[in-house]
């Protein structure tokens, strides 16, 4: 076969790719030189005047960053000890391990936000049966979503919840596709479980981790449908995530053009993170 | 012969008498929903539109979620459908996202939606896109009975962009069984050495408010609030501020502007008469109930609606909703004016000018247009005529969950609420309220210029962190005036000023 026809195969996968991948990310990048608005509708050109309105004008987007990094690294942190400590449980033979397994996974099939509508009414400072039942044990109400502190760890609970069972599901996978001998090794050897756990388990787990942290930072990353429902950014600015800040120039304000360049931004930072705490991750996590 | 003439007269007499009420009951039959009234005759009565025939023709409509407009949009929707044969399709979209529901569409020259729903802020940006609404639809009787303030909330420099079909404004509910009560003035007055009455100022309402947060003074075994307030970023919370900041800044003394200088396009909203209205709002996060400062229109509505606070304000939609049969308030509760304010800001003495002043907030309201890219204008113009009919209105209007409010003279008649069960007393102060503020010479109308969202957006941020106490009431306002200098300079101050005129014209009464 002549060589230049394998190419004619590859036409087809290249032109979904770029429909789909290479288009929409070309697309931002123009749109994000534009001025596009609600009283402006056109793709103009004004060069890079929204990059300098995002790096030297715009606080917020910046805060509202580094409150993502906090939300996003805790959620995952927290998913990443309780997946694995669900995971373990249900590896070993105990009785009705089907039925946990199944029962772990439910908070993930449900809809994030009709969970989260659910999550607020429970949270409801006046109207929610969780402050009933603290009022019942003699603790005051909590201001659940009106605090600007305790408003962020109502997000990262809420999160927790809906997310832990993915972790859980890589890392029972991970753990269930680890090789037997190096744990009859450390068991002929006489170690604990704390030892095997330690220098046995950990270790062989640490590339399905990686994994699993860094498909969950990027989830978590672009976490909005929970903010948006639950505190809609409040009180204040106190739970806005980047994504959700986005979403607000973009679609409520109409500011399409400087939503582009906030994502675009957004995009590349992403990236560029999300490389390097995949280098630090492994170069902490896999002992050569 | 005599005999004859007289039978014949009586004939006649009759069924002149009864003809409207065999209408009536014809209509009132299939249409449950006008039961109280039957059929209005008028051109776009039930009678009317059953004689158009739309058979084979579908009409798109982007309308709000359901309750509120969305609710009404669906009933007229189905009952059109019936009357003329015509098939139309009902979009549900949440408030936040009308705007961009049918700005997405109209800037790419699309109608997905023949007709669109969203507040009568958007005018400003929708109306190169919408269809003014024909002369023959702005002569009918319905339209002539619309009041002038609506009129103009509907319209752009005399076009009429928007159909009429809710009025809204600001305006205050309270307690009156409380309010109203001999021993609990004589135990405020002990406690405060003040009169407990309807508060007159925000301070009083605050005091008020102050005093009867968190405790159980209705007796039904849960603990009340002081207010329940729209606070919650995002969630139409701007136009809770601007009601607070009226008395404080809208001056009769200085015509011009309230959100801008309209000479210099220099921003107000930092001036000490806001930042006094947001120094009482912080301090009224400690007399709502708990997890006030998340409350949205709905949660509002909920709250003073289900007797968990004594006062609170915003659009009709609360009270309509606490004087239905099935509150636990029905007939508990009273409407006043806006509280005023014993001084005003002067901005250009640069002095607080000494006396009482209130100003009314004419508030946006649900609006509704045409898209001009649409094909189905005039099946599109029957539907918005139609839905707001003398009959469909009257029974929309005592639905509190509906959203549609008063904006006709006749709305502002006692009889139309006592019909609906409300006592004679509270149906005078409601309507008196109304009409007091169509009187008032010293209104404040809603932000209509381009980029109106953005200028909303900037105010509501700035106002959710002081009330978050992320910043103090200066500070949050300064940042929001820097922010509207930016949007100014973005959109063009003389773009904002040529359509910010159109609004100061209104409030200075020159239209």
């Amino acid at each position: 076969m002549n060589f230049k026809h394998k190419f004619v195969f590859l036409f087809p996968g290249l032109f979904v790719l770029i429909g789909i991948l290479i288009f929409p990310i070309i697309f931002t990048i123009r749109l994000s030189l534009s001025g596009w608005n609600s009283y402006t509708p056109e793709m103009n050109f004004i060069g890079i005047t929204n990059y300098i309105r995002l790096f030297t004008d715009d606080p917020r987007f910046w805060e509202s960053f580094f409150r993502l990094s906090f939300l996003s690294v805790t959620t995952v942190i927290l998913q990443y000890i309780i997946g694995f400590a669900l995971a373990m449980m249900v590896w070993r033979e105990i009785k009705f391990k089907r039925f946990f397994r199944v029962i772990f996974l439910v908070p993930m099939m449900t809809t994030p936000v009709i969970m989260t509508v659910i999550w607020r009414t429970f949270f409801h400072e006046s109207l929610g049966p969780v402050n009933d039942l603290l009022g019942g044990l003699g603790v005051k109400p909590i201001l659940w979503l009106s605090d600007p502190v305790i408003a962020k760890f109502t997000v990262i609970i809420v999160e927790v919840w809906q997310w832990t069972p993915f972790m859980f599901l890589l890392l029972l996978a991970g753990l269930l596709s680890l090789p037997k001998e190096p744990f009859l090794a450390a068991a002929i050897d006489g170690a604990s479980p704390f030892r095997k756990f330690v220098y046995v388990t950990f270790p062989l787990m640490a590339p399905i981790s990686i994994g699993a942290i860094i498909i969950r930072l990027i989830e978590a990353s672009k976490i909005m449908d929970t903010v948006f429902v639950l505190t809609s950014g409040g009180p204040g600015t106190a739970t806005e995530t980047s994504s959700f800040y986005i979403y607000i120039k973009g679609l409520r304000e109409f500011q399409m053009g400087y939503a582009a360049t906030l994502s675009f931004t957004y995009l590349v930072i992403m990236i560029i993170s999300l490389t390097i705490i995949a280098k630090v991750l492994t170069k902490l996590m896999i002992k050569e | 012969m005599k005999t004859i003439k007289t039978c014949v007269t009586a004939l006649i007499s009759a069924l002149l008498v009864f003809s409207p009420v065999a209408y009536a009951d014809k209509w009132s039959d299939q249409f449950p929903h006008i039961k109280a009234t039957g059929d209005i005759p008028g051109d776009c009565s039930y009678e009317s539109m059953s004689k158009k025939n739309y058979k084979g023709k579908t009409l798109k409509i982007n309308t709000h979620a359901v309750p509120v407009m969305g609710e009404p949009t669906a009933l007229h929707a189905e009952q059109f459908a019936k009357l003329t044969g015509a098939k139309v399709d009902v979009t549900h979209t949440p408030a936040g996202d009308l705007y961009a529901k049918a700005m997405v569409p109209f800037q790419a020259g699309q109608a997905p939606y023949d007709i669109v729903f969203g507040f009568s802020n958007f005018i400003n940006d929708w109306r190169r896109y919408l269809e003014p609404v024909p002369k023959k639809y702005v002569e009918m009787k319905q339209m002539k009975d619309v009041t002038p303030s609506h009129i103009g909330v509907a319209s752009w420099d005399g076009v009429m962009y928007q159909f009429p079909v809710d009025g809204d404004r600001h305006y205050l509910k309270y307690r009156k069984d409380v309010i109203d009560n001999p021993e609990y003035q004589k135990q405020y007055k002990e406690a405060t050495g003040k009169e407990l009455k309807v508060p007159t100022t925000w301070k009083e309402y605050g005091e008020m408010a102050a005093y009867f947060n968190g405790w159980d003074w209705d007796g039904d075994g849960e603990k009340e609030y002081g207010s329940a307030e729209v606070m919650k970023k995002d969630d139409l919370m701007y136009a809770a501020f601007y009601s607070r900041s009226a008395a404080y800044s809208k001056n009769p003394k200085t015509p011009g502007g309230f959100f801008f200088d309209l000479e210099t396009m220099k921003p107000l909203i930092n001036n000490p008469g806001f930042v006094e209205a947001l120094t009482d709002w912080v301090a009224a996060t400690k007399y709502v109930p708990p997890g006030g400062i998340n409350f949205g229109l709905g949660d509002e509505i909920g709250s003073f609606g289900g007797g968990q606070t004594l006062f609170s304000f915003s659009w009709d939609d609360a009270f309509v909703a606490a004087m239905q049969p099935d509150s636990p308030i029905n007939n508990k509760v009273g409407a006043a004016q806006l509280p005023g304010a014993t001084k005003v800001w002067n901005r250009k003495t640069n002095s607080w000018d000494e006396g009482f002043n209130q100003a009314p907030f004419f508030v946006w309201g649900w609006a509704v247009g045409v898209a001009k890219k649409s094909k189905e204008k005039e099946m599109a113009f029957d539907y918005l005529c139609f839905f707001a009919n003398e009959a469909n209105h009257q029974a929309d209007i005592g639905i509190g969950r509906f959203g549609v409010n008063p904006f006709r003279n006749d709305d502002f008649k006692v009889d139309v609420w006592t019909q609906i069960g409300w006592d004679k007393d509270i149906a005078q102060s409601y309507v008196d309220t109304l009409a007091q503020m169509e009187q008032s010479k010293n209104r404040v109308f809603p932000l209509r210029v381009p980029g109106t969202f953005e200028f909303n957006a900037a105010l509501a941020t700035a106002a959710a962190k002081a009330l978050a106490g992320q910043l103090s009431p200066q500070a949050a306002l300064d940042e929001a005036a820097k922010q509207w200098e930016d949007i100014l300079n973005r959109v063009g101050k003389d773009n904002v000023r040529k359509a910010y005129a159109v609004g100061v014209a209104m409030e200075d009464n020159k239209q």
